[in-house]
């Protein structure tokens, strides 16, 4: 016979004003199977962990209930309270009455009978826990970092700098992200390249890191501490390991025409190139979508030119297998597609860019030398708007915006006036925006000297209408300041849009891939919003950088470091502790129909012919489930799709749940 | 047909191909008969029928009989054949232990409808082009064979073999059919009105569990309402709502795999239309995941328990914002 103890936690006033705890605790006594119940103002503190094992010890309780908050919070807690007197961690069940009831409640009545019943619904599954043991779990001292920006760059570095191996996945041709294509960096300054560059040396020279470039994350299997990854690295035409990156062959090549990426397709590159000087891996890849040869089977001259042979146009796309014990998804950002706002003109004019290609423009590296020039006609611009927020706050049915900040725009837009200002004293600047928001170590000292020392025009208000006019060359726009209440007229040469941020396209697929949550911005969803920040709510995968909301660098660098901090305590251990609460089938119930194995997202069933005994001593062999008690993860989806009810899931058997719904609603 | 059918049998019986027959059966009556397995040659001339009345989906026998030893021969007719592959796809039939006639079919009679016209005591029917030549006890009747057809066959879905080792007759296509008018007029209906149409259906079962025994679908070691554990285990309703859990629940665990095949209200012995509740859920499928036909090939995975990497991450029915 069970004996239950019940404990009903106060939470201070989180639970005890909504709830009348001592009345639930009252309640408790009539539940069968109940012994001993009580209240307290803090059941996780250390006294009260005592009272319940000492209740445990005093009343020889089986099994434990607390009511208090989301298992979330504290399970864990008093799991280990009950284990260290020997009970079976397993045997307590917690009643969430803060979460699912006292904070969502406003009545006292109305709060404390659903508190009752969820107590209820408690016990009932209580009686029917049985003890689990884990199972341990070996660990791939291996870690994988998707994306070579420089959150997967620092998180690689970290992860290294704890002596593991690490591979890094980018998918083009070389790492270094969005801050390789910035010009200088808020509120410092400093030069983009000057400090993102030796990163990049570090990771290339680090003995523990592998680069994987050019290369996609195709298939994610497995589950904390053992993750079988498939890996393709797409065919670049050219022998990584031949190949010295003299750039002979982007020279000789004579499709010059190709859109350059790196540029934001403001100029043109060659056919086969390096993306950038301080490209790492410095390695030249041909791009298949224009070369001569590969497309028409003329030209050829890359491998004429190239001294040591390493083009090779009969290069396939290979795919890699791999084992890691960790993952950091690091997968950026890209500039939110803003054509759909015609009013800004952005793709009418050309001298109507976004700000990342405005950086490319000031850059020393960009199309212009560092020379700032408008793209449409190579002259400087003397006049120029700035506007905020395109497509960022905005209600998705408008337009399809985003309706979060980007966070970074304000600060960048301080810099681009700041710079312009600096280099050509002569240039007029607007900035129109909604808030200028500056919350950040000397960034609103750096925004204040954009207004004061540099005198930017800062406007309060909005563009409603930037019109091209092609004989004059001037961009008119027209605005609305919201101080003064009057609409403005700015013939300007130039405008720059600070574009929403959004994360990766390839965001979802490798969500998907890694189980992994995401929000409906497509951002990767911490564990925590609070107390798990870099992890995500599957175990093993941690978080870096904009893939999980927009944050500028040194904000992406510490949460990088960060999630290589999680994985370095992942790989440090030699064995996991498994979860307990997993699926097995009843093999006598199992009718092999394999329905099972194909909802399950782990890959954690497979089938077996095996041999049963019948009646009359003849046996019979069939086919039934098996679940691989090391890859499940004990999320049930077998469980309710089992037409015969063979499969269930320890500790939260279909009898348990059955348990709890009839004791709430009979 | 007949005749051809037992010739056939018997050569690949003769030739060692196969060692018994499964088929259908004479009974009492014309209207009577039963699915059967026949091992010998004199056996199948003596009592192998093949007429307007073998509506029974043999494809289910083959979970049993394709577990003994040797090669069983086994007949059907298009709709049989959707089952057999679903079968198939849930590893329920051994393959190299059958082997498969398909024989063509232009659907079959239900006697009730004779009855209903009050034709009773019958005591043969004969099929001369298109017309059942009926000879009763009180005197002769004609009845057009369409008059007289199952509502399955009136509303045919195929008259296309999915599969077979051989063909015997013609071969058709999948075909156009008003199956899903009759659930159509059910969505129309008030939720009172539904409520009270199922009640007044389902209040007549008897838990005899023919539709169960009967359902190609229905092949678990052990099913929920034998299992004393399962919370579900009874076999008499003890209320009007346990008459309707009963089959609610089984149109669900058959979801996704039931071939409309329509055998569940042929063998009700209180004529409940019960495969309006498989159509139901086929016809949501169509709607809010593509058309999926179950058994249409071996291997096909229901959209209910399918999920891959090509497909968005969000099935069809979130992005349509939820059924009606």
């Amino acid at each position: 016979m069970q004996r239950i103890g019940v404990f009903v936690c106060h939470c201070g006033t989180n639970i005890a004003a909504t709830v009348d705890v001592e009345a639930v605790a009252e309640a408790a006594k009539s539940v069968p199977g109940v012994v001993f119940s009580a209240d307290y103002p803090y059941m996780c503190s250390e006294s009260g962990q005592d009272l319940v094992k000492e209740s445990v010890q005093k009343y020889n309780l089986t099994n434990v209930v607390i009511c208090s908050c989301s298992p979330r919070m504290h399970e864990k807690t008093f799991r280990k309270a009950v284990e260290s007197i020997g009970m079976n961690p397993y045997m307590l069940e917690i009643a969430n009455i803060r979460e699912q009831c006292s904070w969502v409640h406003k009545d006292k009545e109305e709060g404390t009978e659903k508190a009752i019943m969820l107590m209820k619904a408690a016990c009932a599954k209580a009686t029917l826990n049985t003890p689990l043991t884990p199972g341990m779990l070996p660990v791939t001292k291996r870690a994988l970092v998707i994306g070579g920006g420089i959150a997967g760059m620092q998180a690689a570095l970290d992860i290294a700098e704890a002596g593991y191996e690490v591979d890094i996945v980018e998918q083009k041709p070389t790492i270094g992200g969005k801050m390789a294509q910035l010009d200088k960096t808020f509120p410092t300054l400093d030069c983009s390249s000057c400090i993102v560059t030796p990163k990049m040396v570090d990771v290339g020279q680090n003995d523990k890191i592998r680069i994987l470039s050019y290369s996609d994350v195709e298939e994610v299997k497995g589950y904390i501490g053992n993750f079988d990854v498939k890996i393709k690295r797409k065919a670049r035409y050219v022998d990584e390991d031949k190949c010295t990156g003299c750039g002979l062959c982007t020279e000789k090549c004579p499709m010059k025409k190709v859109p350059n990426e790196w540029n934001l397709e403001l100029d043109t590159r060659s056919c086969v190139y390096i993306p950038f000087a301080q490209a790492v891996p410095k390695v030249a890849t041909i791009d298949p979508r224009y070369c001569l040869k590969l497309n028409k089977g003329t030209c050829g001259i890359c491998s004429k030119v190239c001294g040591v042979g390493a083009i090779n146009y009969e290069a396939k796309d290979e795919i890699i297998e791999e084992k890691y014990g960790a993952i950091v998804a690091a997968t950026g950002f890209e500039i939110a597609d803003i054509s759909r706002y015609d009013e800004y003109a952005y793709g009418q004019s050309p001298d109507v860019v976004t700000s990342l290609e405005y950086e490319r423009l000031m850059s020393a590296a960009g199309p212009f030398g560092g020379h700032l020039l408008r793209p449409s006609d190579h002259k400087e611009p003397k006049k120029i708007v700035f506007v905020q927020c395109v497509g960022s706050r905005e209600e998705e049915s408008c337009k399809g915006g985003k309706e979060y900040c980007s966070k970074v725009c304000c600060m960048y837009t301080a810099k681009h006036a700041i710079l312009t200002k600096d280099h050509y004293p002569d240039t007029d600047i607007y900035v129109f925006y909604i808030d200028v928001r500056t919350p950040g170590k000397l960034f609103d000292e750096f925004y204040r000297r954009a207004v004061e020392q540099y005198g930017v025009h800062y406007i309060k208000g909005a563009v409603g209408k930037v019109t091209p006019h092609k004989e004059t060359g001037k961009l008119e726009v027209q605005g609305y300041d919201m101080i003064l209440n009057e609409q403005m007229h700015i013939d300007a040469d130039m405008v720059v849009l600070a574009a929403a941020v959004e994360p990766s396209h390839t965001a979802r697929r490798m969500a998907t891939m890694l189980t992994a949550p995401m929000d409906n911005n497509d951002f990767f969803t911490e564990a925590h919003a609070k107390l798990r920040p870099v992890e995500s709510a599957t175990a093993g995968v941690f978080l870096a950088g904009m893939c999980q909301g927009p944050k500028d660098i040194p904000e992406t660098v510490s949460q990088a470091s960060a999630a290589a901090a999680k994985v370095i305590g992942v790989l440090a251990k030699d064995q996991l502790v498994g979860n307990p609460c997993i699926a097995h089938p009843d093999e006598l119930m199992c009718n092999g129909c394999s329905q099972c194995a194909g909802v399950c997202p782990y890959g954690a069933i497979t089938y077996v012919e095996k041999e049963f005994r019948m009646p009359n001593r003849t046996t019979k062999m069939r086919r039934v489930a098996q679940v691989n008690e090391a890859v499940c993860q004990g999320c049930g989806a077998c469980t309710v799709t089992c037409p015969s009810g063979a499969m269930d899931l320890r500790g939260f058997s279909n009898n348990e749940i059955m348990a709890e719904v009839d004791a709430l609603c009979l | 047909m007949q005749e051809e059918l037992i010739k056939r049998a018997v050569e690949l019986m003769e030739d060692g191909t196969v060692n018994r027959v499964l088929g259908w059966q004479k009974g009492q009556f014309v209207y009577d008969i039963t699915p059967a397995v026949f091992t010998s040659a004199d056996e199948l001339k003596e009592n192998f029928v093949y007429n307007d009345f073998c509506g029974d989906n043999l494809s289910k026998y083959l979970k049993d009989e394709t577990e003994k030893e040797g090669k069983v021969l086994v007949f059907l007719k298009p709709c049989d054949t959707y089952s057999f592959n679903q079968l198939l796809t849930e590893y329920k039939i051994h393959r190299e232990n059958v082997y498969a006639i398909g024989i063509e079919c232009y659907g079959k009679a239900d006697v009730e409808l004779l009855r209903r016209k009050g034709i009773d005591g019958i005591l043969d029917v004969k099929n001369e082009n298109g017309t059942l030549k009926i000879a009763t006890i009180y005197g002769d009747e004609e009845v057009p064979m369409m008059e007289a057809m199952a509502e399955r066959c009136v509303n045919c879905k195929s008259k296309k073999h999915v599969a077979y080792d051989e063909l015997i007759g013609e071969d058709g296509e999948v075909l156009d059919s008003n199956r899903f008018d009759m659930v159509e007029k059910l969505e129309q209906m008030s939720a009172q009105e539904r409520f009270d149409f199922w009640q007044g259906e389902l209040s007549r079962c008897i838990r005899c569990n023919a539709c169960r025994n009967v359902c190609p679908a229905c092949t678990c070691e052990k099913c929920v309402f034998d299992n004393p554990d399962s919370g579900l285990y009874n076999k008499a309703a003890a209320d009007s709502f346990e008459e309707k859990m009963f089959h609610i629940i089984r149109a669900y665990h058959v979801a996704g795999r039931c071939t409309d095949c329509g055998e569940c209200s042929r063998v009700c012995p209180e004529h409940i239309p019960l495969h309006l509740l498989n159509r139901k859920f086929i016809k949501d499928y169509n709607e809010l995941y593509g058309s999926f036909m179950a058994g249409a090939e071996v291997g096909q995975v229901s959209p209910m328990v399918d999920f891959t990497m090509d497909n968005d991450a969000e099935p069809s029915i979130v992005q349509k914002g939820g059924a009606e």
